[in-house]
């Protein structure tokens, strides 16, 4: 048996590793843990931290989390999407706490055989974070003043609650 | 017939307009989310603020407000959520 395709997993004799980061992630450590001899494709995504004109001023964005489900929930989808893509190798963290523009608050990287499913899966995997996982952003502004902000794809009150 | 003690979390928004962030709600049994959410709002300061039907998770998984809530259950009220 070999090793676990999973990043952030408890295994036999392995310290728990968490899908939450508290710093800058580690791009490379992700890569590190999808990449195999038999995988010939490896997909990245990174979700950085911009200053769109829309917002104004902003200088970095504070990310704060149900950190005990969002831990259970990455699982949960990490776990699906090797089953809906058998063979791949997933990794993901998402960062939490004050997160300045142009760094990452959230990577995935996604190993698998050829790069359809490469892509596919790494798609998968971003959308369901952005719709499921319990994390909350607030803008800082240059002048110091905060502002919540939801994603625009996000689930909010009265929307349906119906996973699959 | 006894009653159902939950232990309710605020996040976000939801925390800082209620000055909670944890807040015990004790509701007779047998109760479901959407009646731990209504005693929820009556219960804590500027409780209306919250919305009637907000997204919940019971024990760290979403729920539905129709969901059975068990005696020791916590339940997050989850504002608008904005990962990634």
């Amino acid at each position: 048996m070999g090793t676990s395709s999973r990043y952030c997993r408890r295994s036999p004799g392995a310290r728990r590793v968490t899908f939450v980061s508290r710093g800058p992630i580690a791009i490379e450590d992700l890569v590190a843990h999808v990449a195999s001899p038999v995988r010939g494709a490896t997909a990245i995504f990174l979700g950085t931290v911009r200053a769109a004109p829309e917002d104004g001023a902003v200088s970095s964005i504070q990310y704060s989390g149900y950190e005990e489900m969002l831990e259970d929930e990455l699982g949960r989808i990490v776990t699906e999407v090797e089953t809906r893509w058998p063979g791949v190798a997933v990794a993901a963290r998402h960062r939490l706490g004050d997160v300045p523009l142009g760094q990452a608050s959230i990577a995935v990287a996604v190993g698998a055989g050829h790069r359809t499913d490469a892509l596919d899966a790494c798609r998968w995997v971003v959308e369901e974070a952005k719709r499921r996982l319990p994390v909350w952003k607030r803008e800082i502004f240059r002048d110091g003043t905060t502002a919540w902000r939801d994603n625009a794809d996000g689930r909010s009150p009265g929307e349906p609650v119906t996973l699959e | 017939m006894g009653t159902v003690r939950v232990r309710c979390r605020l996040f976000a928004r939801y925390a800082e307009v209620t000055g909670e962030e944890v807040v015990e709600v004790t509701v007779p049994a047998p109760a479901t989310v959407a009646d731990v959410v209504r005693q929820l709002r009556a219960q804590v300061a500027q409780g209306h603020h919250l919305p009637e039907h907000p997204l919940v998770a019971r024990n760290r998984e979403h729920a539905l407000p129709r969901d059975a809530v068990a005696d020791g259950d916590e339940l997050a009220l989850l504002p608008p959520l904005a990962g990634g």
